[in-house]
C-alpha cells in the first residue's frame, strides 16, 4: 500500500534559529543519531541541511526540535517547476493517445471504407468466417492495445460502484465487438439478415475518442494560461545577505526578516520594507497600474514585481504563501475551481447520467427486439451501441468548470480577482452599483489643489510659511499642505508663536512674520480685507474643495484650497457602468455640499451625505427591498459590514497591498474602470457557460434518442455507432474550445 | 421474447442496485498514513471516514494521466487543488462538523465522499 512506503530519498530541510556556525555540528549531529539517516550535510549560509536515507521528514524535525532549533520541510519544488512537470507529463499523454488513435484508425478506417464502398460486412460463408475472424482478432489487438485505459478504468469504477464516461465507452464497444464475434464464430445463432459484423464500429470509435482526448488536452492546457502566468512572475531565487555576504538562494528558503538584495531589471522575490536605496518598480503585472511606482526607505514592495531603476535593499516581511502573489494565485486558483450555481443543475445530471444511459440502452435494446422489423437482434445491439457512445456526460460536466477557468483567470489579467463562481455570476446581474466616495471615488488623500496668490506674494513663499505653520499639526488639510511644499523642494522654516483658535484657524509667528490660517471668519474678526477672493473661495467650494484664507503681517495673501481630487478616470468608469445599465448610487460621511460637487462632478445623481458608517449597510438593504442586485463598492474597514451584505462586495486594492479575502471581487487597482471590467468579464463568462451548458443539453436530450432509433420509424434512419463515436469525443472538445473563445475576451477600451 | 424482457428488466433493476442503491464500505482515516489513489477513472478509497470536530489529513496519490483526474474539489468547504502525478498531495481538512462531505473532480466523473462523524 502506498501509505506505508518508507521514504527513501534526500530530503531539504530549512532551519530556523541556527545562529551561530556552532549551530552546525549539533544539527548535524542530531539527525545523524535518527536511524535511517545516511547522511546530513547542513548549509550554514543558506540555512539549510540536506538528509538522506530512510527516515521521514517528520522524525527528522523532531530531532532537530528536540536539539533546540526548528525546521521545515523546504518547498521540494516550485509552483513554476510543477507546472513543466506537468506540460512534460501532458506531452508524453498526448503522444501516447495519439499513438493510440492513428493504430486504431488504421484498422477502423480501411474496414469502414470497405463496409461502405467495397463490400458486405456479413459472414455466410466459412472464407468470410476466417477472414473476419482474423479482423476480429486485430480489432481485439486494437482494444487492448489502443483502449486499454477505457476497459481497466470502466472495470475499476464497476467495481467501486460508479460509472463514468470509460463504462459507456467499454459496454459499446465491447458489445459491437462480442456481437460481432459471436456472428463469426456461430453464423446460425442469429437470423441470416443480422449476420452483419461491427468490428470497424469499435476501432473507429476507440480511435475518435482517444483523438478527441488528445485535442482536449491540448485545448484544456490553454484554458490555465492565465494562472501559469500569473505563477511565471515568482521569481526563482532570492540574493540575501546572510553573515554580511551575498549569496543566492531558492526562493522557498527566504526567511522573514532577511535582508535581500534586488538590482536594476530583477524581480522582486517576496513581499518586504525597502531599507536602503530607492527605485522604481512595475507593478502592472498584479495592478495592471501601467506606471512605475517610486519606492524608498520604508515603502513596501511586493513579490513578482519588477524593480527598474536603482538597486535596494529590503527586509523580508512576507515570505512563501503569504506573499500577496501567492496569495492571489491561491485565491485564482480556488475561484478557477468553484462553480456557480448556474452549473450545479448539470451536476446533479452528471452524478446520474452514465447508469441512466445504461438503462436507456436496456430498454432501447427491448423496444427494439419487441417492436423492431427484422433483424431486431441486429438493430437492438446496433440502437443499444450507439445510446452508450453517444452519451456524453464530459460536456456537461465540463459546461461550466471550463467557462469558469478562463473568465477568472482573465479577469486576473485585468487586474480583477473574483473570489468564487457565486461571484461571478451575481457581477453579471447587478442593477445597482453602491459607490463609497472617499478612496473609491476620490484618490482618498486630500491634496493641495489650488494656492491663489495677490500680486505682491510669490506662491513658494506663501507655501513655505504655510507649511511651517501647520508643520506640527497631525490634520489630514496640514499634511496635505506640508506635503506639497516638500514635493516641491521647498525647506520649512522655524515657528516662534503659535496660536489655535478654535473654530476659525491659526494664528503664528513665522521668521519673524505674522500669520494668519484659517476662515473667513478669522479674517474679518482680525480685519483683513478679502475683496474678490471671497467669490473665489465660494467657486472653490462649490467645486468641492475647502478654501482656506491666509494672511501675512495682517494683509491678505493667500486662499490655499485643499481637495481629495477625484481620481483620473472615475467619471469615464462611471459613465461605463451607467450606459450599461446600472444605477450608481454614491455614499458618504462627507458634508451635502462636498457630497453634491462630487457627485455633479462625475455624474452620479442619486448620492447620500453625511451617511454614518452603519448607515451605509442599511441603504444597501433598502436597495435589495426594492428588489435590486446591489453591487457595493469601498475601501475602508468602516465599508466592510456594507461590502458583506451586498450582493457583491467590491474591494477597491491600494496598490498590492489588498486584503484580498475581503470581498466577493477585488480590485488589484484603484481605477473604477476595474468595475465595468469585472461586471463585462462576468456577463461574458456568464453567457459562455450558458452557450456551453445549452449546446451539451441539446446534444445529449437530442442524441440519445436520435441514437435510440426515434426517428427510424419516421423517416428509416438509424445512426451508425461511429458516427456517435465522432459526435462524442467531439462534443466535449467543443465545449472546452467555446470556452477558450473566452480568451479573446476585450472589456471596453478606456 | 418474454425471458428476453424479463433478463432486460432484471439487468435495469441490477444497474439501479450496483450503481445507486449500494452502500459502500468507508475507510477509516486514523492517522496521516491513508493514501487515495487516482487511478483508472476512481479513487480508492473512494469513501472515507474522518472524526467531527478535529482537523485532518488526507493524502493524494495521481496515477492517472487523464486530465480529468487533475483537479479536486471539495465544494462545500470551498476546497480545490490541483493533484500532481506520481507525487503525494497532503490535503488537510479543516475541523468540520459531521455530516457527508463529497469530493470529485470537475467533471464529477471521479467521486467520493468523506463522511464526518
Amino acid at each position: 500500500m502506498l501509505g506505508h512506503m518508507a521514504i527513501t530519498s534526500n530530503l531539504e530541510l530549512i532551519i530556523e534559529g541556527a545562529g551561530c556556525s556552532s549551530c552546525v555540528g549539533k544539527i548535524e549531529t542530531a539527525l545523524k543519531q535518527v536511524s535511517g539517516v545516511n547522511a546530513a550535510e547542513m548549509n550554514f549560509a543558506q540555512r539549510t541541511v540536506n538528509v538522506s536515507g530512510s527516515a521521514s521528514s517528520t522524525e527528522l524535525i523532531n530531532a532537530i526540535e528536540k536539539a533546540g532549533y526548528n525546521a521545515k520541510l523546504s518547498e521540494a519544488e516550485s509552483e513554476e517547476d510543477a507546472i513543466s512537470e506537468k506540460e512534460a507529463a501532458d506531452l508524453v499523454y498526448y503522444r501516447r493517445l495519439m499513438r493510440d488513435m492513428t493504430i486504431a484508425l488504421s484498422l477502423g478506417v480501411p474496414l469502414m471504407v470497405y463496409g461502405l464502398f467495397i463490400g458486405e460486412m456479413t459472414v455466410n460463408t466459412f472464407w468470410e468466417q476466417l477472414a473476419w475472424f482474423v479482423v476480429g482478432i486485430a480489432t481485439l489487438y486494437v482494444m487492448v492495445f489502443s483502449g486499454r485505459h477505457f476497459y481497466v478504468g470502466a472495470w475499476k469504477s464497476f467495481k467501486n460502484h460508479s460509472a463514468n464516461m470509460d463504462t459507456l465507452i467499454a459496454l459499446g464497444t465491447g458489445t459491437a465487438w462480442l456481437y460481432s464475434m459471436v456472428v463469426v464464430f456461430a453464423p446460425e445463432a442469429v437470423p441470416e439478415m443480422a449476420r452483419h459484423v461491427y468490428f470497424e464500429a469499435t476501432a473507429m470509435i476507440i480511435g475518435l475518442i482517444n483523438l478527441g482526448l488528445a485535442l482536449e488536452l491540448k485545448a484544456r492546457g490553454r484554458t490555465s494560461e492565465a494562472i501559469k502566468r500569473l505563477i511565471g512572475l515568482q521569481a526563482k531565487t532570492a540574493r540575501v545577505i546572510r553573515d554580511d555576504k551575498e549569496v543566492d538562494i531558492k526562493i522557498g528558503q527566504v526567511l522573514m526578516d532577511d535582508i535581500v538584495r534586488v538590482r536594476p531589471g530583477e524581480k522582486i522575490p517576496v513581499d518586504g520594507e525597502v531599507v536602503e536605496g530607492r527605485t522604481a518598480i512595475d507593478e502592472s503585472m498584479l495592478t495592471g497600474e501601467p506606471m512605475p511606482v517610486e519606492k524608498t526607505q520604508g515603502d513596501e514592495v511586493a513579490a513578482g514585481t519588477i524593480n527598474k531603476a536603482g538597486s535596494i535593499l529590503f527586509k523580508a516581511t512576507r515570505v512563501g504563501k503569504d506573499t500577496a502573489l501567492a496569495q492571489i494565485i491561491n485565491m485564482v486558483k480556488r475561484a478557477q475551481n468553484s462553480k456557480p450555481s448556474i452549473g450545479r443543475m448539470a451536476d446533479v445530471i452528471s452524478g446520474y447520467f452514465v447508469p441512466v444511459i445504461m438503462i436507456t440502452a436496456v430498454v432501447s435494446a427491448l423496444v427494439w427486439l419487441n417492436f423492431g422489423p427484422d433483424p431486431t437482434i441486429a438493430f437492438a445491439i446496433v440502437s443499444a451501441t450507439t445510446v452508450l457512445i453517444i452519451a456524453c456526460p464530459c460536456a456537461l460536466g465540463l459546461a461550466t468548470p471550463m467557462s469558469v477557468m478562463v473568465g477568472v483567470g482573465k479577469a486576473a489579467e485585468a487586474g480583477v480577482l473574483i473570489r468564487n463562481g457565486e461571484a461571478l455570476q451575481t457581477a453579471s446581474k447587478i442593477t445597482v452599483m453602491v459607490l463609497d466616495k472617499t478612496g473609491t471615488i476620490t484618490l482618498g488623500a486630500p491634496k493641495v489643489t489650488d494656492v491663489l496668490v495677490t500680486r505682491e506674494h510669490d506662491e513658494r513663499a506663501v507655501l513655505q510659511l504655510a507649511a511651517t505653520l501647520e508643520s506640527g499639526s497631525e490634520h489630514p488639510l496640514a499634511m496635505a499642505i506640508v506635503e506639497t511644499a516638500q514635493d516641491k523642494g521647498i525647506k520649512l522654516g522655524k515657528v516662534s508663536m503659535f496660536n489655535a483658535i478654535a473654530g476659525h484657524g491659526v494664528e503664528a509667528e513665522v521668521d519673524g512674520k505674522y500669520l494668519l490660517f484659517g476662515n473667513e471668519k478669522l479674517m474679518r474678526e482680525k480685519g483683513i480685507e478679502l475683496g474678490v477672493y471671497v467669490e473665489k473661495a465660494q467657486a472653490l467650494a462649490e467645486d468641492a474643495k475647502t478654501p482656506m484664507y491666509f494672511a501675512i503681517d495682517h494683509s491678505f495673501a493667500a486662499i490655499i484650497a485643499v481637495a481629495d481630487p477625484i481620481k483620473d478616470d472615475s467619471i469615464a468608469a462611471i459613465k461605463r457602468l451607467q450606459k450599461n445599465g446600472i444605477r450608481v448610487v454614491m455614499l458618504t460621511g462627507d458634508n451635502r455640499d462636498t457630497a453634491k460637487a462630487v457627485a455633479n462632478k462625475v455624474g452620479i445623481t442619486e448620492f447620500f451625505a453625511e451617511v454614518l458608517p452603519e448607515e451605509k449597510s442599511e441603504k444597501v438593504k433598502e436597495l435589495q427591498m426594492h428588489n435590486e442586485i446591489v453591487g457595493m463598492t469601498g475601501d475602508g474597514i468602516n465599508d466592510a459590514p456594507a461590502l458583506a451584505l451586498a450582493n457583491v462586495g467590491f474591494a477597491i486594492g491600494t496598490g498590492t497591498d489588498v486584503a484580498i479575502e475581503s470581498a466577493d471581487i477585488t480590485l488589484m487597482r484603484g481605477s473604477l474602470h476595474g468595475l465595468a471590467d469585472a461586471i463585462a468579464i462576468s456577463k461574458a463568462t456568464l453567457a459562455n457557460i450558458k452557450q456551453n451548458l445549452f449546446g451539451a443539453f441539446i446534444y445529449n436530450v437530442a442524441g440519445v434518442p436520435f441514437a435510440a432509433g426515434v426517428l427510424y420509424p419516421f423517416f428509416g434512419i438509424l445512426l451508425s455507432p461511429v458516427v456517435a463515436g465522432a459526435a462524442m469525443a467531439f462534443s466535449s472538445l467543443t465545449v472546452v474550445t467555446n470556452a477558450n473563445r473566452l480568451r479573446f475576451f476585450k472589456a471596453e477600451e478606456h | 421474447m418474454l425471458f428476453i424482457n424479463l433478463a432486460g428488466i432484471a439487468l435495469i433493476a441490477l444497474i439501479v442496485w450496483w450503481f445507486w442503491l449500494y452502500k459502500t464500505k468507508k475507510v477509516e482515516v486514523r492517522d496521516t498514513d491513508l493514501v487515495i489513489t487516482v487511478e483508472n477513472g476512481i479513487y480508492s478509497p473512494s469513501h472515507i471516514k474522518v472524526p467531527a470536530g478535529s482537523a485532518s489529513e488526507i493524502k493524494f496519490m495521481r496515477i492517472d494521466q487523464s486530465p480529468c483526474s487533475e483537479m479536486l474539489l471539495i465544494p462545500d468547504i470551498q476546497l480545490s487543488e490541483t493533484l500532481p502525478i506520481n507525487n503525494l498531495k497532503t490535503i488537510h481538512l479543516p475541523a468540520l462538523s459531521a455530516g457527508e462531505y463529497a469530493f470529485h473532480c470537475q467533471m464529477k466523473m471521479y467521486r467520493g465522499q468523506i463522511t464526518v462523524e
